[in-house]
């Protein structure tokens, strides 16, 4: 038999059998035969179709980063700036990954304490071609790097999402700094938090224990997992996250030089829309992989991912013709990249027409962020991070707490401890929901808020993160990186 | 001689080529320029920023003729380029000192 590193399962995958050991040494078992009684719980299992879907999906989430990302809000720029955000984006992505095999995975998914893992995956350490993660199903299992490759993907992408909010005015070198701080003490906590548990066969295998066990399991989980918190694919972790980080940053930074009474169009909408198609499309690896196996919920989280977007795109596009008069490319763009930011938490829990409201929805609210209170107090988040990542993280997070009831379509709560081995339905209750919900999106706002301004205010008084005047004015391109973005 | 100076609205760029050739006109100098006049400029909406710029596009024609020539000039013209609306554009007539073809080094009538 080949050795099993499961996610965080090995201690109790070896409770589990001394449990039942003990079980079928008690008398009254001991009664029913010499065998022990089979367990419940189905045995580990890597199928080819699953490895292979979250291969595909991590290549998916790699090309919403770059180029899809990167080209969405290069476009949003001008054109003395398009080469740092594009240069800033890459770098993440390339940085971040780094740091993920070297301490995040690490710190984001192994059993530490309810904010943040432990070290015993340090530099990948024990994680090879025979290391396998859990899914959500009992006994289903994928390759435990695949996992890593995934959730890679995800640590690369939400450090980029921030930089759109102090666009065309930060150094390179300060920024990647704040970067990696970033990461390391917002990031792999908060995706510690929400996502980190033992798997459905760790409950499973507690839940035979006894109520002691299945506690003791529990509480081994992030804290937001151990609310009860839902989101499926990183509304609160990658959205609410990266948007609030991002706002405290251009607040921190200041406006650019001459906003807003110069005009600063953006220089390429043809290129945003690019950015923007691959962000839809990558999106499907993002929101439907987080199924982490390939079967019907997976393409539940697919549709919801297609159609939310859909209502999304379509609902900006008719606000602005009421309130404008016209409906915009940018707007469009806009209200397809909120759509899939508010379905992110719901993508495998909410219901098709669920999806379509919650698309149907948040555009106008995300809308009335980026027009009117942006305008009304004046700050300068130069590609709505806060009001796109942010607010629409926001409706989403509270909506999958609403879509999520099964009388709305919705998939309802797992239980994976009623009937070990077997998934069933736990109770839901809306209100109750709605709380925890809430109480999630307020510790990632304060967790991300806070931790980010300190990071911001030291690196900013200590190296100075903010470009100079002369600098900002001669553009971003030639002063941080001496190149331009088009030589014609 | 007189060099005819009009600004007008690009899209009527071909019917007062049109209008000229028939009239006897052989050659133009043609410009994209950016001005305003009476006609106000367009609004930029990108998400909550807006911008109105000022200046409008238009073409600049020039044709220089023969000083009997310029008046039937200015009549194509402000016929062809006229829609009836605010921002049709004007014609200046100014006078025209002296022409030289750079290939022969002709000049003045025989050079337009």
């Amino acid at each position: 038999m080949k050795p099993l590193t499961k996610l965080g399962l090995g201690p109790l995958a070896i409770g589990a059998m001394i449990g039942l050991a003990a079980l079928a040494a008690h008398p009254a078992f001991a009664q029913a035969g010499a065998a022990a009684p089979a367990s419940p719980i189905p045995a580990p299992t890597v199928n080819k179709g699953d490895t292979a879907w979250m291969l595909v999906s991590t290549l998916l989430v790699l090309m919403m980063s770059v180029p899809g990302l990167a080209l969405f809000y290069g476009g949003l720029v001008r054109t003395k700036n398009m080469l740092s955000v594009l240069t800033q984006v890459l770098m993440i992505v390339c940085m971040v990954a780094v740091i993920w095999v070297c301490w995040g995975y690490s710190e984001a998914f192994t059993s530490g304490n309810p904010f943040f893992g432990g070290m015993s995956k340090l530099f990948l350490k024990g994680v090879d071609a025979n290391a396998q993660a859990a899914t959500f199903s009992n006994g289903v299992y994928i390759p435990e790097l695949a996992y890593v490759c995934f959730q890679m993907t995800f640590a690369c992408i939400t450090p980029a999402l921030i930089v759109g909010s102090f666009a065309e005015r930060v150094r390179f070198l300060p920024l990647m700094l704040f970067i990696a701080l970033w990461v390391t003490l917002v990031y792999f906590p908060i995706a510690h938090m929400v996502w980190y548990w033992d798997g459905p066969d760790g409950i499973a295998a507690a839940a035979l224990k006894g109520a002691a066990a299945l506690d003791a399991v529990n509480k081994d989980a992030g804290l937001l997992f151990q609310w009860g918190a839902l989101d499926f694919a990183g509304g609160t972790v990658v959205h609410i996250n990266a948007g609030i980080a991002g706002f405290v940053g251009c607040l921190i930074f200041g406006k650019r030089l001459g906003f807003p009474h110069e005009p600063m169009p953006p220089h390429s909408l043809t290129m945003t829309m690019i950015g923007a198609s691959l962000l839809w499309v990558g999106w499907f690896g993002f929101n439907a992989g987080s199924n982490l196996e390939s079967n019907g919920v997976t393409a539940v989280a697919f549709m919801n991912t297609f159609i939310a977007t859909a209502a999304a795109g379509f609902s900006w596009a008719m606000v602005e013709q009421i309130v404008k008069g016209k409906p915009s490319l940018l707007g469009a763009a806009s209200g397809v990249v909120a759509g899939l930011v508010a379905v992110t938490p719901a993508s495998g829990y909410a219901g098709t027409m669920g999806s379509v409201v919650l698309g149907l929805v948040v555009s106008p609210i995300c809308f009335f962020f980026v027009t009117t209170v942006k305008n009304k107090f004046g700050y300068d988040d130069t590609l709505d991070v806060f009001g796109v990542h942010c607010i629409g993280g926001i409706i989403g997070a509270l909506g999958t707490g609403i879509l999520v009831a099964p009388a709305l379509g919705g998939q309802g709560i797992a239980d994976y401890a009623a009937h070990p081995g077997t998934l069933s339905a736990g109770s839901y209750d809306m209100v109750g929901q709605l709380i925890i919900q809430a109480k999630a999106v307020l510790l990632t706002l304060v967790w991300s808020g806070v931790g980010s301004a300190i990071l911001y205010f030291v690196i900013e008084k200590t190296w100075g993160m903010r470009a100079t005047p002369e600098a900002e004015t001669m553009g971003l391109d030639i002063s941080e990186h001496s190149e331009r973005a088009y030589n014609y | 001689m007189k060099l005819v100076i009009a600004i007008i609205k690009p899209f009527k760029l071909d019917e007062v080529r049109e209008a000229l050739s028939a009239i006897g006109v052989a050659g133009m100098t043609v410009t994209e320029v950016k001005g305003f006049g009476r006609q106000k400029g367009q609004t930029e909406i990108y998400r909550g920023a807006e911008y109105s710029t000022n200046m409008v596009p238009k073409i600049k024609v020039e044709v220089a003729c023969s000083s009997d020539l310029a008046s039937r000039v200015v009549e194509a013209v402000q016929q062809a380029a006229n829609t009836g609306a605010i921002g049709d554009g004007k014609i200046f007539v100014v006078d025209l000192a002296q022409v030289v073809r750079i290939r022969t080094g002709e000049t003045d009538e025989t050079a337009l």
